[in-house]
């Protein structure tokens, strides 16, 4: 049985699937396109459930690749049983997604998440009412603690059994006339065969103008077109008011009255998380804690990744004169097997400590609800450099790791801004551009040093997004976020979340660290090695690294922190210090932040900017390493 | 007396009374429980003429400064 859970961001969709979930959860792309949803197997009552996390979506209407995705998905019309997520606290606001997903007449079970946050703000739900109002099962949960998951599930499997499908709910009657009369038309025109979904529905979303259906026939029959643009202009003339407005006014109407039928409110319950505001998003205040939780956060990051660097790198390194001593060094088979054995290192004992503190921190971050307020914070100052408040979302994720963050671009409206943020991502230093940073220039020159490199990339990026801006001088348009309350962060979600993002280095990047680092050996048995380095000659003696460094380079197109490793065992030992120069290393770090991105993010670039765009941005960025490389070989 | 729901003070009620922007605008902000007849509470202004965060239906949403110049609100 297949179930898919749809809700509006921040619902707790995403706690209620990692309750069932756990480690075997996958990310999978929706066919061709970059956005990704969640999906796991588990056993309930003897029968297998496949469930889906669908994104996060306002309503039916699609805004963004996401939302639409998401509504797609449902209108394959494979999917047995829907569950809605509500935020039980924003029950008013929630329910217009819940009479359209009625309106798809898909077997359905309402979830009413989060229903003690609900009873303390006041707001005390009559949930057998709620029931009979839509004609499907309403359960109420905490996902975070896990309660009201179990029943939900059975529901939803009898649901899924007996087909069970909802009432929809009838707008005003003048309307509802228009709907009936539309719904008539597609119907006998067969249109709505062809999407698989309801005649009426069909007829709502016409009449709301929705881009995606508009778009999807106008060339088709001009006659039904014209019968569309008729009873829009009638909905108009009766209300004074453009289509899409009178429409998504009949949900609003219908929510509330629903809402007000169902809820009786008390007195709230006052919690300190309300009063965090008045510090966190204090004009002044604010921008003081923002500083201090990230600098908090790179330091903590810092401190795990070296206590447990340190002690794990000096243990692989003590294996290899081990191994010299039963193989000869000059073999083949020893090459091979150093080579393996230096990928492992890299993987395990750099890569992994600054990693994961990273991942988790962002969850806990993510999940607390911080993110936006940072968005609120910072949107006067990214306007500067002509984007708004949202761009700084996958600015931050940037910070893990480029791909997901150039997919987040798609939650800015348009396509400049999307150009100009994913451009900018990519200079933003990843998780393994940051292991880099820490693993050579904390470790061997001074962890300020280090921050100096980060303060340094954000100016770059300021004075970049500058550049841009003046280039495609359109104006931005305008944010609008929801600042969801603070929810305190589950230990299990953040967890697997992390695990989720982790999945990718360990399963997709470390055997190609493996791989890569036994090719150099092999390289370097071979003595091929130093035709490449002869090849990038030109290059290295242009920013004064030792020639070795060449065929580094090549690997960092793979995977950026490959550079690093490659570094390692390039120039044969693990303490740089003793073969590069201060100077050298801080030259090689900022050449390797900010060249070309990884072969990873150029891939999800090419679909979200299309080639010329992502051509444009690898010499953009190669232009910027060289030029800042040099500046750094002569100043610093 | 309408006024544009960026010039009002923090701390101050407001009734959208319309909303003139184009299609998608509408629908976002609809989406987020903002359409004509709706109570809006203004809570904060950010710095530099950032943002307003405004609460609405007991939700919080922030709104560009060039957002809410498009919302044409009534104070009361």
């Amino acid at each position: 049985m297949k179930i898919a859970l749809m809700g509006q961001p921040n619902s707790g969709k995403s706690t209620v699937f990692n309750d069932v979930a756990g480690y075997k959860a996958i990310t999978s792309n929706f066919p061709g396109k970059t956005v990704e949803y969640t999906l796991t197997k588990f056993n309930l009552l003897g029968q297998t459930i496949e469930l889906v996390d669908l994104p996060g979506t306002y309503s039916l209407t699609s805004f963004d690749l996401a939302e639409l995705e998401a509504r797609k998905y449902l209108l394959k019309g494979n999917v047995d049983v829907v569950i809605n997520v509500i935020d039980a606290s924003l029950l008013s606001r929630s329910l217009g997604l819940t009479l359209q997903l009625l309106e798809l007449k898909l077997p359905m079970v309402i979830c009413l998440n989060m229903i003690d946050e609900a009873e303390r703000k006041g707001i005390i739900i009559d949930i057998e009412k709620l029931s009979k109002i839509f004609g499907v099962p309403v359960i109420s949960a905490i996902a975070v603690k896990g309660k009201g998951i179990k029943e939900l599930f059975s529901t939803a499997c009898e649901v899924g059994e007996k087909k069970k499908i909802g009432k929809t709910i009838n707008f005003s009657k003048d309307v509802e006339d228009v709907i009936t009369q539309l719904s008539i038309q597609i119907k006998e025109k067969q249109i709505s065969k062809e999407f698989k979904i309801p005649e009426r529905f069909l007829a709502i979303k016409y009449l709301e103008n929705d881009h995606y259906f508009m778009e999807n026939f106008k060339n088709r029959d001009k006659k039904i077109f014209k019968e569309i643009n008729y009873f829009q202009d009638l909905l108009r003339e009766v209300h004074g008011r453009p289509p899409d407005v009178v429409i998504s006014s009949e949900w609003h109407h219908l929510s509330m009255n629903i809402y007000e039928s169902v809820v009786t409110l008390t007195k709230p319950r006052a919690s300190l998380i309300d009063y965090l505001d008045n510090i966190l998003m204090h004009p002044l205040f604010g921008y003081i804690s923002l500083g201090l939780i990230f600098y908090l956060f790179f330091n903590l990051i810092f401190g795990v990744g070296k206590m447990v660097e340190e002690p794990l790198l000096d243990y692989f390194y003590r294996l290899i004169p081990l191994i010299e001593k039963s193989i000869d060094p000059n073999t083949l088979s020893f090459s091979i097997i150093s080579g393996i054995i230096q990928g492992l290192a890299g993987g395990i004992a750099i890569v992994l400590p600054y990693l994961f503190p990273f991942l988790f921190g962002l969850a806990i971050l993510e999940d607390l609800g911080y993110l936006p307020r940072i968005a609120f914070l910072l949107d006067a100052f990214l306007h500067k450099i002509g984007l708004h408040g949202k761009a700084i979302i996958p600015f931050i994720l940037g910070y893990g790791c480029t791909v997901p963050a150039i997919m987040a671009t798609r939650i800015l409206e348009s396509e400049r801004d999307r150009f100009i943020a994913s451009v900018l991502t990519t200079m933003i230093p990843c998780a393994a551009r940051m292991t880099i940073i820490f693993a050579l220039v904390a470790f061997y020159i001074s962890p300020q040093a280090a921050l100096a490199i980060y303060i340094l990339n954000i100016i770059v990026i300021i004075i970049s997004g500058k550049i841009l801006s003046r280039l495609l001088p359109e104006v931005t348009p305008g944010m609008i976020l929801e600042i969801p309350a603070y929810h305190v962060p589950s230990l299990k979600v953040a967890l697997a979340k992390t695990w989720l993002r982790m999945k990718e280095f360990i399963f997709i990047a470390w055997p190609l660290l493996i791989i890569g680092s036994t090719i150099l050996s092999l390289l370097q048995y071979y003595k091929a090695d130093m035709l490449i380095n002869n090849f990038f000659s030109p290059l290295t003696s242009l920013l004064g690294l030792p020639l070795v460094v060449g065929t580094t380079l090549i690997f960092g197109v793979l995977r950026k922190e490959l550079s690093m490793l490659m570094l390692i065992q390039a120039i044969g030992t693990s303490n740089i210090a003793a073969v590069m120069s201060a100077t050298q290393i801080m030259t090689f770090t900022i050449f390797v932040i900010f060249y070309v991105p990884c072969v990873a993010t150029i891939a999800v670039l090419w679909k979200e900017i299309g080639s010329k765009r992502t051509l444009f941005t690898v010499f953009f960025t190669f232009l910027l390493a060289v030029i800042l490389a040099i500046i750094t070989r002569f100043i610093y | 007396m309408t006024i544009t729901l960026d010039s009002i003070g923090e701390n101050k009620k407001a009734k959208v009374v319309s909303i003139s922007g184009g299609w998608g605008i509408r629908q976002r902000l609809g989406c987020l429980g903002i359409h004509s007849g709706d109570i809006i509470t203004v809570k904060r202004s950010a710095i530099m003429r950032g943002p307003i965060l405004i609460s609405v239906h007991g939700n919080q949403v922030a709104l560009g400064r060039g957002v809410a110049r498009k919302i044409i609100v009534e104070v009361e």
